[in-house]
């Protein structure tokens, strides 16, 4: 195994992450087979917390799998389905397993998923879990109780560029900074003159950022994503030019964009990394890679 | 304010009087009467609508004011109705049907569902203003309160979802943050924004949550 995701970080390298989805059920075969492909070829895999509130398979064991595979495993955690006894117990059992790189976010609405009865539990916010874990490496729980052992997590955030309105989204982000937030995965990104203006401003705290980096597969998708998605803005040049690829070869000219963004945000320096999300098709992260020219 | 009730499916009404046959109707005339849901009217038509499903109505009144201790008076105004009856039925909020249980030995049953509190805005339009969490932090949020105005309850923040300034939920709500934001700008209090609030106490006043007056305090009432 290379480098800790948090000693990539910290080298300067251009960071890359990929996401992976646990299954819905226990047959993880598919699950092993991304992890397998994706391993070697990106610096940390990011295992979703019950995505857009759809019960699954849980992230942890979906983190224990990447590590049991020799990679380095980012551990999405949100604040929807667990109560703070409940978050920083699997914390606990997460570095136990060498599980260090957590990414606090708030969660879906449970409204949007597959359990819409069910209780959002929203107890922490992204912030407050960010500071529960520096109170756990401080050796204390939530409730100010003494811990026996360490723990050292590197910690990440979302944040959204192309928020709208950005101010409220902004100032939450100084507040996850303020909260001790190392790491920011952005929301989906396809502007680079507005991400460019995002990192003008981002520069100035002293954090990474990684470029979300989401793999469109047809323009009816993109369409979909700009006009659906809070805090997506697809340009209408890149739908057009998913719109002009010939039939069945909207896929390739999506990977070709995300390649080409990949491309052009290492070459400028224009952020630390990026975060692909290749939603179900994880199958075309190489490609993507490929593409890039990583 | 008023508590904001919604009548529970017939079904789920009939289901609850299976066991009986003489039902005494109480209505409210405070909060179900303005909302509809527990007025002479809504009484009335559900008094009809029992007697077509074979029940027979011993009587019906309205109560003033359902959840205050004036409904003891009422009670006894209607005894004989009510004794004859073996199921009263409530079309009233939950504080109105556990008033009447303080006072009846009889099976009391509710008619609707209680929803939330709810402030007036403006003419019909009824918010969740306040949850009752036992911390309030209107202070640092200009007045607007996020445990009841955003969907998660978060404090620190609007969550990715918010687009536009609308909630994810719900594009007819607004979103709770960009609110509190512009409402903090325009007062010149930006840097409360800033402002980090820790997890919430939910034990504030544990449940079941009760409160006590002590003699003295009861006394300069009376």
């Amino acid at each position: 195994m290379g480098m800790k995701f948090k000693q990539l970080l910290d080298s300067g390298k251009f960071v890359v992450t990929a996401e992976i989805a646990p299954p819905k059920g226990t047959d993880l075969e598919q699950m092993f087979h991304h992890i397998e492909l994706l391993n070697d070829k990106v610096d940390a895999l990011n295992v979703t917390d019950h995505q857009s509130s759809v019960m699954r398979f849980p992230s942890l064991g979906g983190c224990l799998a990447v590590k049991e595979r020799g990679g380095e495993p980012i551990l999405q955690m949100t604040c929807r389905d667990r109560n703070q006894i409940a978050l920083q117990a699997d914390l606990l059992l997460a570095y136990t397993r060498g599980i260090e790189n957590v990414l606090c976010l708030t969660g879906d609405a449970m409204t949007v998923g597959d359990h819409k009865q069910a209780r959002g539990i929203f107890e922490l916010d992204s912030v407050q879990l960010l500071r529960a874990i520096d109170f756990l490496e401080e050796k204390k729980d939530l409730g100010g109780n003494a811990l026996n052992g360490e723990t050292a997590f590197c910690k990440g955030a979302i944040v959204t560029p192309e928020a709208d309105p950005w101010e409220p989204q902004y100032n939450k982000f100084e507040k996850k900074v303020d909260a001790g937030a190392e790491f920011f995965q952005t929301q989906a990104i396809y502007d680079l003159e507005n991400f460019t203006r995002f990192m003008d401003y981002a520069r100035g705290f002293p954090v990474k950022i990684l470029a979300g980096i989401v793999l469109l597969t047809s323009a009816r998708m993109a369409k979909y994503m700009t006009e659906n998605v809070p805090g997506i803005f697809v340009p209408q040049n890149l739908i057009d030019e998913l719109s002009s690829a010939p039939k069945g070869g909207a896929l390739n000219k999506g990977i070709e964009i995300a390649g080409r963004m990949i491309a052009a945000l290492k070459k400028d320096s224009l952020c630390d990394g990026v975060h692909i999300m290749a939603i179900n098709r994880e199958e075309a992260v190489p490609d993507i890679l490929e593409a890039a020219g990583l | 304010m008023k508590t904001i009730t919604r009548q529970k499916p017939y079904e789920e009404i009939l289901q609850q009087l299976k066991f009986c046959n003489r039902v005494f109707v109480v209505g409210c005339g405070t909060c179900a009467t303005v909302l509809q849901t527990g007025g002479i009217e809504q009484v009335s038509e559900l008094r009809e609508k029992l007697q077509g499903s074979g029940l027979l109505i011993t009587g019906s009144t309205v109560i003033p004011t359902a959840c205050d201790e004036m409904t003891a008076a009422s009670v006894s105004e209607n005894e004989a109705a009510i004794q004859g009856a073996n199921g009263i039925l409530v079309m009233a909020c939950a504080l109105g049907v556990q008033r009447l249980n303080f006072y009846l030995d009889k099976a009391v049953l509710p008619a609707l569902d209680t929803l939330f509190i709810g402030l007036e805005e403006h003419p019909g339009y009824y918010m969740e203003a306040c949850a009752q969490c036992g911390q309030c932090i209107l202070g640092y949020t200009a007045g607007i309160c996020p445990v009841t105005a955003c969907h998660k309850g978060l404090l620190n923040g609007p969550c990715g979802g918010t687009d536009k300034g609308k909630c994810e939920v719900d594009q007819e709500r607004d979103c709770a943050f960009t609110l509190i934001y512009n409402r903090l700008k325009e007062q010149d209090r930006l840097d409360l924004m800033r402002h980090y609030h820790p997890p919430r106490n939910a034990q504030v006043v544990p449940r079941p949550r009760v409160k006590i007056l002590e003699q003295k305090e009861m006394e300069q009432w009376v």
